[in-house]
């Protein structure tokens, strides 16, 4: 039963929400101000349609492996390729997804060797069944060994060294090293390499933080700032990290600086502003892109990018004199 | 008929075949008999550790502690092998004592003090995850272990603990066969001896358990170090296979193997349950993760789909024990 007087009220319900939608639209910022990001739409390529497999070590939900997987997608795109991404951070459960991927019967696999002893001998597999494999981001030691034919990433004691010797260059006494996945090799790789690229020129101290749990990130390195006055210099190792770091040196007090390994959108602006001082960038979206269009370069043309050697994708340095023209990259999501 | 359908695991059965049909229908990859093989093997790794999870679950107890357990029995023989450069079975054996160890320790504590298992292990469980990282950095100066794969006995250890071999073009692992055999173990312990009807008799009832006899305390430690041993064995699984750990994994495991014994039929309040069950558990488990990725779906929603693959499986799951108890 609608009376008129229901139907009048209803209306002038409507009409309220409405008014209030309209109130709510926030004049700036939010999703409007994204540019399109539109770097795949530069025609399609006429090769057969191939199956590629990407498996990773993401931990779900890294804004890193976002950029790797944009890269993956854009070159996917263009190549006409099937892209099939898949991840596990657990040595023997990514080696499943490989062997998954080789059940698929997919035309070419790109992978992570993060942990390389456990991937072994999953990738043999895959080379053994004729499926080329090249390898992304980790395992620059172990790809020629395992039959894999191109890797595509940075050294990470070398870049670890490089930011090590920076931050002796600018004076640092005391240098906090924030590990944020406990047990990972390339990370402690990373610390490793600043703490013999700052050589003589004061102490690095490690620090392990759980990146799954944002708040304890913040309060560990708050409470280290807090006990630790001397500590000039914070590094962390994925911007995310960066970003709390920032707040944590805040909160605390403390004068400390923060560097870091890995930028995404927030650290570009972060760096902008000053909070952060300067990025050592490998180049995820690259690394993701390289991955899939070479192998779409071996299957359709037998080409190998970079001869047989590693391709460096890194490490180079972002900081406020060279930020501007990565800016307009990472407002798309793409650096 | 009326027997077979009040066994525990028939539900698992039915979601088992569900599941199967399921991804046997819209996966391509998955309709291959080399596919069976990898599936195979992802389900015998939560497999072997569901079935002594499961024995005691049917007991009343719980280990949080069997995931990380796992992790520190092979960085104890790995690390002891490869620091004092012993043969690497001086390792294995020296590791089983440490697990059995574990159990003991869980068990004791929880028999002598009272407290629930699900407290005592989460404290255990903890201890190992913080000491596996701690004493693999201390020891070796890095968070994985050193490759032990040309040391002595490594290749009989791998032989046992992970070697496959080829059934016309399938490959089939080694723990796929130990596997079975624990299941056939632990099904013939709980349906044919003595210790059989104690676990069901302490996870029922404690009280009316002791008071007719059943020696509760060792019951309920024996189902812990069972646990430890299973714990030991794919502790040593993970490391011949792939000759290095990671001291940080492990973590988080110990509820897939809870979930696995669940789906079997297991009750979480103890005293109902089957080993057997466990193995359709962890074969549930292990197609949907495989088909998963098989089906090619977006990794994203990998977790997503998991879940509802798992709730669909324990609905159905718990509507056919109804039906078969209304009978």
């Amino acid at each position: 039963m609608t009376t008129p007087r229901s139907t009048a009220r209803g209306l002038l319900a409507v009409a309220a929400v409405l008014a209030l939608a309209a109130a709510g639209c926030s004049s700036e910022g939010g999703k409007q101000e994204e540019e399109k990001s539109d770097s795949g739409t530069a025609g399609v390529a006429d090769t057969p349609r191939y199956t590629i497999a990407m498996i990773t070590h993401e931990v779900p939900g890294d804004t890193f492996w976002d950029l790797v997987r944009k890269g993956a997608e854009a070159a996917a795109k263009k190549d006409n390729i099937e892209l099939r991404y898949s991840n596990n951070p657990d040595g023997p459960e990514q080696a499943n997804l490989v062997q998954s991927a080789i059940d698929s019967k997919v035309n070419g696999i790109a992978v992570t060797l993060a942990k390389p002893d456990a991937l072994q001998g999953a990738v043999r597999q895959a080379v053994n069944a004729r499926i080329p494999v090249v390898a992304l981001n980790a395992g620059l030691e172990q790809w020629k060994a395992m039959g894999v034919t191109e890797f595509f990433g940075q050294d990470e004691s070398i870049a670890g060294e490089a930011a090590g010797q920076r931050l002796a260059q600018e004076g640092a006494k005391k240098v906090l090293c924030v590990i944020h996945e406990q047990g990972h090799v390339a990370l402690e790789a990373r610390c490793a390499g600043v703490k013999k690229g700052f050589g003589g020129a004061g102490v690095v101290e490690n620090l392990n933080v759980n990146s799954k749990d944002m708040p304890s990130v913040k309060s560990t390195i708050t409470a280290k700032l807090q006990q630790d006055k001397s500590v000039d210099r914070v590094i962390t190792l994925g911007a995310p990290i960066a970003i709390t770091a920032v707040e944590s040196a805040k909160e605390s007090g403390a004068a400390a600086k923060v560097v870091t390994f890995d930028t995404n959108k927030e650290l570009v602006g972060s760096i902008r502003s000053g909070d952060v001082q300067w990025a050592i960038d490998q180049q995820p979206y690259l690394q993701g892109y390289l991955a899939i269009d070479s192998l779409w370069l071996y299957l359709s043309n037998g080409n190998v990018i970079g001869g047989g050697q590693t391709v460096l994708t890194g490490p180079s340095f972002i900081d406020q004199t060279n930020i501007e023209s990565v800016a307009q990259y990472a407002e798309k999501g793409t650096r | 008929m009326t027997r077979l359908l009040a066994r525990p695991e028939l539900g698992s059965v039915v979601g088992m075949v569900a599941i199967f049909v399921f991804f046997f229908a819209i996966a391509d990859p998955f309709r291959q008999a080399t596919s069976m093989g990898t599936v195979l093997y992802v389900s015998s790794t939560i497999g072997i550790m569901a079935v002594p999870v499961a024995l005691l679950m049917i007991g009343g107890e719980f280990d949080l502690s069997a995931g990380v357990n796992v992790t520190a029995s092979a960085l104890t023989a790995s690390m002891l092998s490869y620091q004092l450069s012993l043969n690497v079975w001086v390792g294995v054996v020296a590791s089983l004592l440490f697990a059995l160890g574990v159990g003991f320790l869980n068990g004791f504590l929880v028999t002598t003090t009272g407290i629930p298992s699900f407290l005592v292990t989460l404290g255990t469980f903890l201890m190992l995850q913080g000491a596996n990282i701690a004493v693999t950095k201390q020891v070796s100066g890095q968070v994985a272990t050193d490759n032990i794969s040309d040391m002595d006995g490594f290749d009989t250890a791998k032989a046992i603990f992970a070697s496959s071999f080829d059934v016309g073009s399938v490959t089939i692992r080694a723990t796929v066969l130990w596997w079975l055999l624990f299941v056939a173990v632990g099904t013939w312990v709980l349906l044919r001896t003595r210790p059989g009807n104690w676990i069901f008799a302490v996870g029922g009832n404690v009280d009316s358990a002791r008071a007719v006899g059943v020696p509760v305390r060792q019951t309920k430690i024996a189902l812990f170090m069972g646990v430890g041993f299973c714990a030991w064995f794919m502790g040593m699984h993970r490391l011949f296979a792939f000759s290095t750990v990671q001291s940080g994994e492990g973590v988080g495991n110990e509820f897939i193997y809870i979930i696995a014994a669940v789906i079997g039929g297991c009750l979480l309040t103890g005293g109902y349950g089957s080993a057997i069950g466990a193995a359709f558990g962890a074969l549930i488990f292990g197609m949907t993760n495989q088909g998963i990725v098989y089906a090619g779906w977006d990794a994203d929603w990998f977790k997503f789909f998991l879940g509802v693959m798992l709730l669909f499986a324990t609905v159905l799951n718990m509507w056919v024990r109804r039906l078969a108890v209304r009978r």
